[in-house]
Protein backbone atom coordinates (compact mmCIF):
# COMPACT_ATOMS: atom_id res chain seq x y z
CA UNK A 1 0.00 0.00 0.00
CA UNK A 2 1.87 3.09 -0.99
CA UNK A 3 2.01 6.18 1.58
CA UNK A 4 -0.23 9.12 0.57
CA UNK A 5 1.63 12.48 0.69
CA UNK A 6 -1.60 15.00 1.79
CA UNK A 7 0.75 17.83 0.20
CA UNK A 8 0.70 15.98 -3.21
CA UNK A 9 -2.77 15.14 -3.24
CA UNK A 10 -4.52 15.31 -6.53
CA UNK A 11 -7.45 17.60 -6.80
CA UNK A 12 -9.29 13.79 -7.79
CA UNK A 13 -8.77 12.52 -4.26
CA UNK A 14 -9.64 15.97 -2.50
CA UNK A 15 -12.98 16.12 -4.11
CA UNK A 16 -13.55 12.49 -2.53
CA UNK A 17 -12.24 13.88 0.63
CA UNK A 18 -14.45 16.50 0.32
CA UNK A 19 -17.28 14.42 -0.07
CA UNK A 20 -16.93 12.36 2.92
CA UNK A 21 -16.32 15.50 4.90
CA UNK A 22 -19.87 16.31 3.27
CA UNK A 23 -21.85 13.39 4.19
CA UNK A 24 -19.84 13.03 7.56
CA UNK A 25 -21.21 16.40 9.00
CA UNK A 26 -24.61 16.43 7.50
CA UNK A 27 -25.09 13.00 9.53
CA UNK A 28 -23.47 15.26 12.65
CA UNK A 29 -25.66 17.48 12.64
CA UNK A 30 -28.65 15.24 12.19
CA UNK A 31 -27.32 14.05 15.49
CA UNK A 32 -26.93 17.53 17.08
CA UNK A 33 -30.82 18.05 16.33
CA UNK A 34 -31.95 15.02 17.61
CA UNK A 35 -29.74 15.61 21.03
CA UNK A 36 -31.13 18.98 21.69
CA UNK A 37 -34.32 19.00 20.45
CA UNK A 38 -34.53 21.36 17.85
CA UNK A 39 -34.26 21.86 14.22
CA UNK A 40 -30.86 22.83 13.04
CA UNK A 41 -29.09 23.43 9.46
CA UNK A 42 -26.14 23.30 8.39
CA UNK A 43 -24.22 25.04 5.53
CA UNK A 44 -22.17 23.12 3.03
CA UNK A 45 -19.27 22.25 4.51
CA UNK A 46 -15.57 23.64 3.44
CA UNK A 47 -12.90 21.74 2.69
CA UNK A 48 -9.42 23.22 3.42
CA UNK A 49 -6.03 21.94 3.50
CA UNK A 50 -3.54 24.51 5.07
CA UNK A 51 -0.25 25.10 5.80
CA UNK A 52 0.70 24.94 9.09
CA UNK A 53 1.85 28.26 9.81
CA UNK A 54 -1.81 29.74 8.66
CA UNK A 55 -3.23 27.34 10.94
CA UNK A 56 -3.04 29.64 13.97
CA UNK A 57 -5.05 32.58 12.20
CA UNK A 58 -8.30 29.82 11.23
CA UNK A 59 -11.10 30.38 13.74
CA UNK A 60 -10.87 33.78 14.72
CA UNK A 61 -7.37 33.80 15.46
CA UNK A 62 -4.27 31.49 17.43
CA UNK A 63 -5.65 32.31 20.43
CA UNK A 64 -9.22 32.22 20.13
CA UNK A 65 -10.45 30.12 23.21
CA UNK A 66 -12.09 26.69 21.47
CA UNK A 67 -13.13 23.69 22.83
CA UNK A 68 -11.53 20.87 21.58
CA UNK A 69 -12.59 17.13 21.91
CA UNK A 70 -10.48 14.62 20.91
CA UNK A 71 -10.85 10.46 20.27
CA UNK A 72 -8.59 7.73 18.97
CA UNK A 73 -9.91 5.41 16.51
CA UNK A 74 -8.89 1.80 16.48
CA UNK A 75 -9.95 -0.99 14.20
CA UNK A 76 -9.11 -1.03 10.29
CA UNK A 77 -7.64 2.55 10.79
CA UNK A 78 -5.67 3.89 13.17
CA UNK A 79 -5.67 7.16 13.71
CA UNK A 80 -8.09 9.74 15.43
CA UNK A 81 -10.64 12.11 15.14
CA UNK A 82 -10.91 16.01 16.39
CA UNK A 83 -14.06 18.24 16.63
CA UNK A 84 -13.91 21.83 17.74
CA UNK A 85 -15.85 24.73 18.42
CA UNK A 86 -15.35 28.13 19.80
CA UNK A 87 -16.39 28.70 23.36
CA UNK A 88 -19.13 30.53 22.41
CA UNK A 89 -20.66 27.67 20.38
CA UNK A 90 -19.78 25.05 23.37
CA UNK A 91 -21.59 27.00 25.80
CA UNK A 92 -24.77 27.07 24.25
CA UNK A 93 -24.69 23.41 23.20
CA UNK A 94 -23.83 22.69 26.82
CA UNK A 95 -26.59 25.00 28.31
CA UNK A 96 -29.21 23.74 25.68
CA UNK A 97 -28.17 19.97 26.76
CA UNK A 98 -28.39 20.68 30.22
CA UNK A 99 -31.55 22.74 30.23
CA UNK A 100 -30.11 24.88 32.85
CA UNK A 101 -30.40 28.24 30.37
CA UNK A 102 -28.73 30.52 28.83
CA UNK A 103 -25.26 31.12 31.21
CA UNK A 104 -22.47 34.12 30.15
CA UNK A 105 -19.97 32.81 27.61
CA UNK A 106 -17.04 33.43 29.70
CA UNK A 107 -18.10 31.20 32.67
CA UNK A 108 -16.11 28.38 32.97
CA UNK A 109 -17.41 24.30 32.29
CA UNK A 110 -18.07 22.89 35.52
CA UNK A 111 -17.43 19.08 35.81
CA UNK A 112 -20.58 17.97 35.03
CA UNK A 113 -20.77 20.58 31.71
CA UNK A 114 -17.67 19.05 30.75
CA UNK A 115 -18.96 15.56 30.42
CA UNK A 116 -21.72 17.03 28.76
CA UNK A 117 -19.31 18.53 26.46
CA UNK A 118 -17.38 15.24 25.83
CA UNK A 119 -21.08 13.88 25.16
CA UNK A 120 -21.83 16.15 22.68
CA UNK A 121 -18.58 15.52 21.18
CA UNK A 122 -18.83 11.99 20.98
CA UNK A 123 -22.29 11.76 19.44
CA UNK A 124 -20.92 14.39 16.52
CA UNK A 125 -17.68 12.76 16.07
CA UNK A 126 -19.30 9.48 16.60
CA UNK A 127 -21.98 9.85 13.99
CA UNK A 128 -19.31 11.38 11.85
CA UNK A 129 -17.17 7.92 12.04
CA UNK A 130 -20.47 5.94 11.26
CA UNK A 131 -21.15 7.47 8.04
CA UNK A 132 -17.56 7.32 7.02
CA UNK A 133 -17.51 3.84 8.13
CA UNK A 134 -20.72 2.72 6.35
CA UNK A 135 -19.42 4.45 2.49
CA UNK A 136 -15.96 2.85 2.94
CA UNK A 137 -16.74 -0.76 5.02
CA UNK A 138 -13.68 0.07 6.99
CA UNK A 139 -14.31 -0.41 10.68
CA UNK A 140 -13.74 2.24 12.92
CA UNK A 141 -14.03 2.07 16.70
CA UNK A 142 -13.81 5.28 18.13
CA UNK A 143 -12.19 5.72 21.75
CA UNK A 144 -13.74 7.59 24.87
CA UNK A 145 -13.36 11.34 24.13
CA UNK A 146 -11.03 13.88 25.35
CA UNK A 147 -11.76 17.57 26.15
CA UNK A 148 -9.60 20.34 26.44
CA UNK A 149 -10.14 24.31 26.27
CA UNK A 150 -7.28 26.54 25.72
CA UNK A 151 -5.88 28.20 22.69
CA UNK A 152 -6.83 27.36 19.23
CA UNK A 153 -3.33 26.87 18.18
CA UNK A 154 -2.59 25.14 21.14
CA UNK A 155 -5.61 22.48 20.83
CA UNK A 156 -4.26 22.47 16.75
CA UNK A 157 -0.70 21.27 17.56
CA UNK A 158 -1.98 17.81 18.18
CA UNK A 159 -3.36 17.46 15.06
CA UNK A 160 -0.82 19.39 13.58
CA UNK A 161 1.87 16.96 14.88
CA UNK A 162 0.53 13.81 13.48
CA UNK A 163 -0.06 15.53 9.97
CA UNK A 164 3.45 16.99 10.30
CA UNK A 165 4.85 13.09 10.14
CA UNK A 166 3.40 12.78 7.13
CA UNK A 167 3.81 16.57 5.18
CA UNK A 168 3.30 20.15 5.82
CA UNK A 169 -0.15 20.15 5.62
CA UNK A 170 -3.73 20.30 7.78
CA UNK A 171 -6.66 19.19 5.84
CA UNK A 172 -9.36 20.70 8.19
CA UNK A 173 -13.75 20.54 7.63
CA UNK A 174 -15.39 23.70 8.56
CA UNK A 175 -19.29 23.51 8.95
CA UNK A 176 -21.45 25.99 10.55
CA UNK A 177 -24.42 24.99 11.99
CA UNK A 178 -27.67 27.06 12.57
CA UNK A 179 -30.33 26.85 15.60
CA UNK A 180 -30.73 30.09 17.45
CA UNK A 181 -27.42 30.95 16.96
CA UNK A 182 -24.86 30.36 14.23
CA UNK A 183 -22.15 27.75 15.54
CA UNK A 184 -18.64 26.79 13.54
CA UNK A 185 -17.67 23.86 14.09
CA UNK A 186 -14.63 21.67 12.51
CA UNK A 187 -13.85 18.05 11.88
CA UNK A 188 -9.91 16.89 11.49
CA UNK A 189 -9.80 13.42 10.38
CA UNK A 190 -6.16 12.37 11.06
CA UNK A 191 -6.06 8.60 9.75
CA UNK A 192 -1.99 7.06 10.15
CA UNK A 193 0.35 7.57 7.48
CA UNK A 194 -1.44 4.37 5.02
CA UNK A 195 -5.15 5.50 6.44
CA UNK A 196 -5.76 7.68 3.63
CA UNK A 197 -4.77 4.82 1.26
CA UNK A 198 -6.79 2.51 3.24
CA UNK A 199 -10.32 5.06 2.73
CA UNK A 200 -9.38 6.15 -0.76
CA UNK A 201 -8.86 2.02 -2.41
CA UNK A 202 -11.95 1.34 -0.16
CA UNK A 203 -13.80 3.80 -2.56
CA UNK A 204 -12.38 2.26 -5.07
CA UNK A 205 -9.65 4.63 -6.08
CA UNK A 206 -7.51 2.32 -7.92
CA UNK A 207 -3.93 2.66 -7.28
CA UNK A 208 -3.30 5.28 -4.83
CA UNK A 209 0.48 5.24 -4.46
CA UNK A 210 1.65 8.97 -5.44
CA UNK B 1 9.45 52.66 16.72
CA UNK B 2 10.17 48.62 18.29
CA UNK B 3 7.53 45.84 16.52
CA UNK B 4 6.83 42.15 17.22
CA UNK B 5 7.92 39.93 14.76
CA UNK B 6 5.45 36.98 14.53
CA UNK B 7 6.49 33.39 14.24
CA UNK B 8 4.07 30.40 12.96
CA UNK B 9 3.92 26.66 13.49
CA UNK B 10 6.89 24.92 11.58
CA UNK B 11 8.43 28.31 11.61
CA UNK B 12 11.54 30.73 12.75
CA UNK B 13 12.77 33.84 12.53
CA UNK B 14 14.92 36.39 13.82
CA UNK B 15 14.82 39.56 15.90
CA UNK B 16 16.82 42.35 16.96
CA UNK B 17 16.74 44.87 20.00
CA UNK B 18 14.56 46.63 20.61
CA UNK B 19 12.33 44.74 18.54
CA UNK B 20 10.22 41.61 20.01
CA UNK B 21 9.42 38.16 18.72
CA UNK B 22 5.83 36.00 19.39
CA UNK B 23 4.71 32.87 18.64
CA UNK B 24 1.09 32.16 19.75
CA UNK B 25 -0.68 29.11 21.56
CA UNK B 26 2.00 26.38 21.76
CA UNK B 27 0.74 23.95 22.31
CA UNK B 28 2.79 20.12 22.30
CA UNK B 29 5.09 22.28 20.03
CA UNK B 30 8.18 24.05 21.36
CA UNK B 31 9.12 27.74 21.39
CA UNK B 32 13.12 27.95 21.27
CA UNK B 33 14.25 31.64 22.15
CA UNK B 34 17.92 32.35 21.36
CA UNK B 35 19.69 35.26 22.30
CA UNK B 36 23.08 37.09 22.45
CA UNK B 37 23.15 39.42 25.01
CA UNK B 38 25.91 41.70 23.92
CA UNK B 39 24.59 42.44 19.85
CA UNK B 40 20.91 41.12 21.43
CA UNK B 41 20.17 39.84 18.19
CA UNK B 42 17.91 36.92 19.40
CA UNK B 43 15.37 34.51 17.64
CA UNK B 44 12.65 32.26 17.79
CA UNK B 45 12.01 28.84 16.41
CA UNK B 46 8.29 26.77 16.76
CA UNK B 47 9.30 23.39 16.22
CA UNK B 48 6.55 20.56 16.12
CA UNK B 49 8.49 16.88 16.21
CA UNK B 50 11.84 16.08 17.68
CA UNK B 51 14.10 14.70 15.04
CA UNK B 52 14.26 15.34 11.44
CA UNK B 53 15.73 11.80 10.81
CA UNK B 54 12.66 9.71 12.09
CA UNK B 55 10.52 11.05 9.08
CA UNK B 56 11.03 10.46 5.68
CA UNK B 57 9.21 13.90 3.93
CA UNK B 58 11.66 16.11 6.47
CA UNK B 59 12.20 18.90 3.84
CA UNK B 60 10.80 21.60 6.05
CA UNK B 61 14.10 22.81 8.50
CA UNK B 62 11.83 24.64 10.86
CA UNK B 63 9.81 22.09 11.98
CA UNK B 64 12.07 19.20 13.60
CA UNK B 65 13.79 20.12 16.74
CA UNK B 66 17.46 19.45 15.59
CA UNK B 67 17.32 21.18 12.21
CA UNK B 68 15.37 23.73 12.97
CA UNK B 69 17.49 24.79 16.38
CA UNK B 70 21.04 24.21 14.25
CA UNK B 71 18.74 26.98 11.09
CA UNK B 72 18.15 29.20 13.93
CA UNK B 73 21.47 29.49 15.48
CA UNK B 74 22.67 29.54 11.81
CA UNK B 75 20.77 32.78 10.93
CA UNK B 76 21.14 34.88 14.59
CA UNK B 77 24.97 34.24 13.81
CA UNK B 78 24.64 35.59 10.17
CA UNK B 79 22.97 38.44 11.34
CA UNK B 80 25.77 39.60 13.66
CA UNK B 81 25.73 37.24 16.99
CA UNK B 82 28.95 35.61 18.66
CA UNK B 83 28.23 32.01 18.71
CA UNK B 84 30.03 31.35 22.23
CA UNK B 85 27.53 34.17 23.82
CA UNK B 86 24.59 32.30 22.91
CA UNK B 87 22.45 31.71 25.46
CA UNK B 88 18.82 29.90 25.21
CA UNK B 89 15.36 29.35 27.08
CA UNK B 90 12.71 27.42 26.41
CA UNK B 91 8.47 27.19 26.83
CA UNK B 92 5.73 24.81 25.31
CA UNK B 93 5.87 20.75 25.31
CA UNK B 94 2.58 20.18 26.65
CA UNK B 95 0.25 17.37 26.91
CA UNK B 96 -2.92 19.24 25.69
CA UNK B 97 -5.52 15.96 26.32
CA UNK B 98 -5.33 14.15 29.26
CA UNK B 99 -4.20 10.73 27.54
CA UNK B 100 -3.59 8.25 29.87
CA UNK B 101 -1.76 6.09 27.27
CA UNK B 102 1.99 4.96 26.30
CA UNK B 103 1.45 5.52 22.96
CA UNK B 104 4.59 7.35 21.76
CA UNK B 105 2.32 9.68 19.35
CA UNK B 106 0.73 10.89 22.23
CA UNK B 107 3.54 11.74 24.49
CA UNK B 108 5.59 14.02 21.72
CA UNK B 109 5.13 17.34 23.93
CA UNK B 110 7.76 15.83 26.16
CA UNK B 111 9.34 14.33 23.21
CA UNK B 112 10.11 17.90 21.45
CA UNK B 113 11.54 19.34 24.81
CA UNK B 114 13.65 16.48 25.65
CA UNK B 115 15.20 16.42 21.53
CA UNK B 116 15.42 20.32 21.98
CA UNK B 117 17.48 20.25 25.69
CA UNK B 118 19.49 17.68 23.96
CA UNK B 119 20.67 19.37 20.69
CA UNK B 120 20.97 22.56 22.61
CA UNK B 121 23.32 21.12 24.97
CA UNK B 122 25.10 19.55 21.93
CA UNK B 123 25.36 22.95 20.76
CA UNK B 124 26.94 24.31 23.73
CA UNK B 125 23.86 26.57 24.46
CA UNK B 126 23.09 27.16 28.18
CA UNK B 127 19.27 26.93 28.76
CA UNK B 128 18.81 29.74 31.18
CA UNK B 129 15.03 29.28 31.74
CA UNK B 130 12.14 26.74 30.83
CA UNK B 131 8.56 26.62 31.27
CA UNK B 132 7.58 23.21 29.78
CA UNK B 133 5.28 20.23 30.10
CA UNK B 134 1.74 20.38 32.21
CA UNK B 135 -1.83 20.16 29.70
CA UNK B 136 -2.14 24.02 28.85
CA UNK B 137 -1.35 26.16 26.02
CA UNK B 138 1.23 29.35 25.93
CA UNK B 139 1.67 32.13 24.02
CA UNK B 140 5.34 33.84 24.38
CA UNK B 141 7.02 37.13 23.70
CA UNK B 142 10.81 37.13 23.32
CA UNK B 143 12.96 40.33 23.69
CA UNK B 144 16.31 40.17 22.75
CA UNK B 145 16.87 43.40 24.34
CA UNK B 146 16.93 41.84 28.11
CA UNK B 147 16.14 38.18 27.70
CA UNK B 148 12.83 38.52 28.90
CA UNK B 149 10.96 35.44 27.56
CA UNK B 150 7.26 36.21 28.20
CA UNK B 151 4.81 33.32 29.19
CA UNK B 152 1.05 33.93 28.38
CA UNK B 153 -1.85 31.13 29.21
CA UNK B 154 -5.50 31.00 29.54
CA UNK B 155 -6.64 31.77 33.05
CA UNK B 156 -3.61 32.03 34.12
CA UNK B 157 -1.36 34.87 35.24
CA UNK B 158 1.79 35.99 32.69
CA UNK B 159 4.57 35.19 33.76
CA UNK B 160 8.51 36.12 32.33
CA UNK B 161 11.04 33.64 32.96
Amino acid sequence: MGEISLDSLSSQYFDVLKELGNIGAGNATTALAQMIGTKVDMSVPQVRLLDFKDVGDMMGGAEQIMAGIYLAVEGDIDGSIMFLLNKTAARHLVDKLMGTGSKPEDVDFDEVEMSALKEVGNIITGSYLNSLSMMTNLKLVPSVPYVAIDMAAAILSVPAIQFGMMGDKILLIETQFFDELKLSGYFILLPDVDGYAKILSSLGMGDISL
Amino acid sequence: MSQIIKVGMADLNICVSPDGITTLGLGSCVGIAIRDPVTKIGGLAHIMLPDSKEIKNNSNIPKFADTGIEELVRQIIAKGANRSRLVAKIAGGAQMFAFQSNNTQMRVGDRNVAATLKKLKEMNIPVLAKDTGDSYGRTVIFYPENGNFVIRAVGKPEKII
